[in-house]
């Protein structure tokens, strides 16, 4: 599979270490739900998280476009750290796409206008170089022809799609995925997971949180489980399913994979 | 139990058949929506019996027994005891004018007219969608329109004695300058150095809060400002010759129009900047949001115009005077912000934080988010709710009848007093034509407000 020329170029302009989290700690009120987290990420990397609901997988990759808000130690995005700095929040969130569990497109924008909002506003790109933009990353996401139809009207795996479509046209470094499959059919589920392969193979920054296995197999650099706001284990996806180290880590695989 | 098997195997898919006849046609749609059931065929028998009851005598009061000529109550007056007469149309003809004008000077009416003329012509290209330049358009009606239309309606020349400097009282030097075209070189002079000190004054606190090279955006920003008030002002300070026409002799139709077109067009955008500090994080906007709209809420509309009208002189200084019109206005249009702001936030709250975050993830900043993502969905959500508040404001314009300002109703009761059109029916066929003009007022928002919500009804919500 050839390379998509617009991700290439952009990742091989970003600093080598794309993520580093050092001692982050979260709570919501009392309850801590990100325990000292250590992290890094390098330029490139495709790293899955998953463990079981509550464990602060979503909350941890929310914390790097700062969606949540860490209360203790550092985090460092492409070399800028999250502080309270709306400008520099701003800039991270720039450069750092994302994709939801429920797409969370625009409805009242068509498909193609979903994709150039953002390039016109924030990046201020003439709208038709914007359009060519989106058609290209509509392209590859395979639903050209769906550009001036409306969220509604598209089924769940084609608006997974475009909401892939729509954070690529922002030309990020960094792309994080929060449980992109688990609203969708079970039909479905495979178009998106195809698109996040082509992804990978274009050698995009990618942090996932999913529990498809298959696909950690399959492009993952890293797999991280966490449980009660913690890592509790980090590993070659090989070694990771072959050969757990931590009980907990255990326990999990075995009810997920039958 | 040969033939019954818990296997099955479908062979081929069947094609679609068409519904049975008695499903379709005028015969289904009767029996559907008519006489489906007993209560039903109960209902449709009243509702029949209803219309039967209220259609044939308005027909028959207001068109077939109406007079529809005549020059004095003589014609609308039944000759014998026994004839019926109907509405006294003649009466509505002879009083038109003071309908539609008020007490405006019969000479200078075209001025209302070239008003309601120019405010046609830029309204109704802006409302049909398929129309372009609406940028433009919209600049023409929100921002030229408003001051063209004071002018013409009240002759213009303002009297601009003080800018900023001379409330300082540091004006003296310019006082020995003259005037032409009704336009004081004094305070001119006093206007442009208001505005010099101000940008630098915005230049200063700039580059203090936000550090160097910030100055030279504010004292723009500053002197824009100052440049786009200018030429509103100078619009209304030239003599164009224009006779002034006060307010108190406005009147009919003229001052509803003018008091509903102003509430509507100030309290959307006010109320969509409450509905959104009364969401804000910061507690000062956020309680000050709240303050606001709980007071003019919690206020009768009477009090409101009671209040401008009556109270307010009192507190204002003694040299400060606000023209009537002017009070009942700016009543009328906080009053419509407050119940505004509510509808929008009805609609702000509507949107799922899914949205939001969608917006964030993409970079927009929360103005960006608000303008482009959370906004348009909102108010789409809420046309309806924003429709029924302009209608209902469009109707308590007549409440300033009770500050003495002679809206289309308020004329209409003072036409009444004239004992040349005393009649039986004068009365009924007053009422008849004022809820028959504020009736095609408010079912034509209606109505376009339908349309809107049909257009912008795309694809369903996720």
């Amino acid at each position: 599979m050839s390379q998509d020329p617009i991700i290439a170029k952009t990742e091989a302009e970003a600093p080598k270490t794309a993520i580093e989290m050092v001692g982050v700690n979260k709570w919501y009120g009392d309850f801590h739900v990100l325990r000292d987290v250590n992290l890094a990420v390098e330029r490139g990397e495709r790293i899955v998280i998953c463990g079981p609901s509550g464990s602060g997988k979503s909350t941890l990759i929310r914390c790097i476009n700062r969606l949540e808000e860490h209360q203790k130690g550092r985090i460092i995005v492409d070399g800028v750290e999250l502080t309270n700095d709306l400008k520099r929040i701003d800039e991270v969130r720039r450069e750092v796409g994302m994709c939801f569990q429920h797409f969370n497109l625009f409805p009242h924008l068509t498909i193609l206008e979903n994709c150039t909002l953002a390039p016109m506003w924030v990046r201020k790109m003439p709208k038709k170089e914007a359009e060519e933009l989106a058609m290209h990353f509509l392209t590859k996401v395979k639903i050209p022809n769906q550009a001036s139809k409306y969220p509604g009207q598209l089924s769940g795996g084609q608006q997974q799609r475009v909401a892939i479509a729509r954070a690529l046209c922002m030309r990020p470094r960094i792309m994080l995925f929060d449980e992109p499959t688990s609203a969708l059919d079970p039909e479905m589920v495979k178009e998106v997971l195809d698109t996040m392969v082509s992804l990978a193979h274009d050698g995009m920054t990618m942090l996932c949180v999913t529990h498809e296995m298959g696909f950690a197999r399959q492009v993952a650099n890293r797999v991280i489980f966490m449980d009660a706001g913690q890592i509790i284990e980090m590993n070659e996806p090989e070694a990771f399913f072959s050969n757990p180290q931590h009980e907990r880590t255990r326990l999990f695989l075995s009810q997920i994979l039958h | 139990m040969a033939a019954l098997s818990h296997s099955f195997v479908a062979k081929d898919l069947l094609a679609a058949e068409p519904a049975p006849a008695a499903e379709h046609g005028p015969i289904g749609w009767a029996r559907h929506h008519l006489f489906g059931s007993v209560p039903q065929v109960l209902l449709t028998l009243f509702g029949a019996w209803l219309l039967y009851a209220t259609i044939p005598p308005l027909v028959r009061f207001f068109i077939t027994d109406a007079v529809w000529t005549g020059d004095s109550r003589a014609a609308c007056v039944p000759a014998s005891p026994d004839q019926v007469v109907g509405a006294c149309w003649p009466f509505i003809a002879a009083k038109f004018n003071q309908l539609v004008y008020g007490f405006y000077p019969e000479a200078e009416r075209w001025r209302v007219n070239l008003a309601y003329l120019l405010g046609a012509v830029l309204l109704v290209p802006l409302l049909i969608p398929a129309l372009p330049g609406k940028r433009l358009n919209a600049l023409l009606f929100f921002g030229a329109y408003p001051v063209v239309a004071f002018v013409l309606l009240t002759g213009g020349n303002l009297d601009l004695r003080h800018s900023l400097l001379g409330y300082l009282g540091l004006s003296a030097p310019f006082d020995a300058l003259g005037q032409a075209f009704g336009v004081r070189a004094a305070f001119w002079a006093d206007y442009v150095l208001s505005a010099v000190v101000v940008a630098a004054v915005a230049a200063l606190i700039a580059r203090m809060v936000a550090g160097a090279g910030a100055e030279k955006g504010a004292a723009k920003t500053a002197l824009t400002v100052f440049a786009a008030l200018g030429l509103v002002l100078l619009a209304v300070d030239i003599d164009f010759g224009l006779p002034s026409v006060e307010t108190r002799l406005w009147g009919g139709l003229l001052v509803t129009l003018v008091i509903a077109v102003t509430g509507i067009t100030v309290s959307l955008p006010f109320g969509i900047l409450l509905a959104l500090g009364r969401r804000s994080e910061l507690p000062l906007v956020k309680i000050s949001s709240i303050l606001f709209i709980e007071f003019w809420r919690g206020v009768p509309l009477i009090t409101v115009l009671f209040f401008a009208t009556y109270m307010l002189p009192l507190f204002l200084p003694g040299r400060l005077t606000i023209d009537g019109l002017l009070r009942a206005l700016v009543g009328v249009a906080l009053f419509a912000s407050a119940y505004m702001a509510e509808v929008v936030r009805g609609g702000l709250q509507a949107i799922p934080k899914g949205q939001y975050e969608g917006a964030m993830a993409l970079g927009l900043n929360s103005g960006l988010m608000m303008r482009l993502v959370v906004l348009p969905q909102a108010l789409k959500l809420v046309i309806p709710g924003i429709v029924n508040t302009f209608i209902g404001l469009f109707k308590d314009t007549t409440l300033v009848l009770i500050v003495s300002i002679f809206d289309f109703l308020g004329s209409l009761r003072a036409a009444f007093t004239d004992p040349n059109w005393a009649t039986p029916t004068t009365l009924f066929t007053g009422f008849g034509f004022a809820g028959l003009v504020y009736f095609l007022f408010c079912f034509g928002m209606s109505r376009y407000s339908m349309a809107l919500e049909k257009r912008l009804d795309v694809g369903r919500r996720h």
